[in-house]
């Protein structure tokens, strides 16, 4: 067995080396999927790995070579939040590291002189504003049950938290859409091809660039369907199920939705953690201050 | 080391075609021939791409993009020319502001005849262009090798 101490840096190191391979798939599951709601064959289930894998057989175009400091820190910062996050760190300085990872993804299309590049950063920036409230508002919501910050101690919890926070819930899997990129609120970039704003904040990154921000990408959706996951913490079965449902019904929203204008993804996002998450928070107050003392 | 012949992704420009070939290179994507099957993606973006397609000829007014658009790939990098018009010029050829074929401006590495091409010889030109792609990317490897500095770069 694994000594006590020793248990969260072998988690990270698991989450760094296999994150990739499971975000990997999934990317792949995801276009699977997308091509048979479109009455597609679809590519193969490895395609995400063979893209990367010629990404980085390609030539390193860059306007600026700033752009490569700033990809390579999306990529490190991403990894180092979901490694806290799978160590059972503390949410909100995993949420911190996160954050940071995509200020990073917006300096680095900031750097180039594309137009296009930089409608896709200020995209991103009104996308980092939408989510921010609802994802800080998620660790609120399981601070307020659990008592602690620490997913290690959320994890370990026998309270089933998504009973307590309904509400908190459907406000998270709202912003996941915002995150995964998808339909309607895939503004600054879309994994579809053939949007408008050529590729919007990925424009001007090309061959291994690109490839480290599709990496960065894998480890960023096993982190999101992470805190999924934490909602569901009592039941791993039910817990495992819920992420499958979850991104299934992201998937169906991407193809079954057109993209919307920016004002729309704020007040919508804005809109659900004004309701949905401060009405939930509220309750678990009122019940938790006045009801049970 | 094949990833790229696995995963080949398309920028596609439009010359001054009449846009039946750029139909037929649309249909390619649809349901019934679905090239996304084979990795292959239309990206809009010429720096995400690996194979050029252009339709229709060349013009006075639009050989500085098409050689814009090329010069903005990645290496390594092919061209393929859909239907007569960028082939050859097609029945535009002894138009005044005409030059011609794609070739006139930039380097062709598969030409694919008809007007308008069909979805089926479009589908095969990019599966030729697949093995011209990789030939060039042992070529850039050594080049890189020998002389410790990017190929196929001709300034």
């Amino acid at each position: 067995m694994i000594p006590e101490p020793w248990a969260p840096v072998v988690n990270a190191v698991i989450y760094l080396l296999l994150a990739p391979v499971v975000g990997g798939l999934i990317a792949g599951i995801d276009r699977k999927v997308t091509a048979r709601m479109q009455g597609r064959v679809g590519p193969p289930l490895l395609q995400p790995f063979y893209d990367v894998g010629k990404l980085f057989e390609k030539e390193n175009l860059v306007v600026t070579t700033t752009q490569n400091f700033y990809v390579l820190s999306y990529l490190v910062f991403m990894a180092v939040s979901g490694a806290l996050f799978f160590s059972g760190g503390d949410m909100l300085l995993v949420i911190f590291a996160f954050t940071l990872s995509h200020i990073f993804l917006v300096l680095g299309a900031y750097a180039s002189y594309s137009p296009y590049s930089h409608v896709g950063a200020e995209r991103e920036l009104i996308q980092i504003i939408a989510y921010e409230p609802m994802i800080i508002m998620t660790a609120v919501g399981m601070y307020m049950v659990t008592t602690s910050f620490y997913v290690g101690t959320i994890v370990q919890s026998a309270i089933p938290i998504v009973l307590y926070l309904p509400g908190v819930f459907i406000g998270y899997l709202i912003v996941l859409t915002i995150k995964l990129r998808k339909s309607p609120f895939d503004l600054s970039t879309s994994h579809h091809a053939h949007q408008e704003l050529v590729k919007g904040v990925t424009t001007d990154f090309a061959g291994p660039n690109l490839a480290k921000l599709e990496i960065a990408h894998w480890y960023e959706y096993v982190f999101l369907l992470g805190v999924v996951y934490l909602f569901f913490a009592w039941n791993p079965l039910l817990a495992i199920a819920a992420i499958i449902i979850a991104y299934f019904l992201e998937i169906l929203i991407d193809n079954t939705t057109s993209r919307v204008k920016w004002q729309m993804t704020l007040r919508s996002a804005w809109l659900v953690a004004g309701t949905l998450g401060i009405i939930n928070l509220g309750v678990l107050y009122y019940l938790r201050m006045v009801v049970v003392p | 080391m094949t990833y790229l012949a696995k995963s080949p992704w398309i920028v596609h420009y439009d010359g001054s075609s009449c846009n039946g070939c750029d139909i037929e290179v649309l249909a390619a994507l649809t349901p019934i021939y679905d090239v996304e099957r084979f990795g292959i993606v239309n990206t809009g973006n010429p720096k995400h791409a690996d194979i050029f397609l252009v339709t229709g000829s060349v013009n006075e007014k639009n050989r500085e993009i098409v050689k814009n658009t090329y010069d903005q790939m990645p290496e390594p990098k092919v061209v393929v020319a859909i239907g007569i018009c960028a082939a050859t010029g097609g029945i535009f050829r002894e138009c005044y502001n005409v030059m011609g074929g794609i070739d006139k401006v930039i380097p062709v590495d598969v030409y694919v005849p008809g007007c308008a091409a069909r979805p089926e010889s479009i589908i095969d030109g990019v599966v030729q262009a697949l093995g011209i792609l990789e030939a060039k990317r042992k070529a850039m490897n050594e080049n890189a090798g020998a002389a410790a500095k990017p190929a196929g770069d001709a300034r």
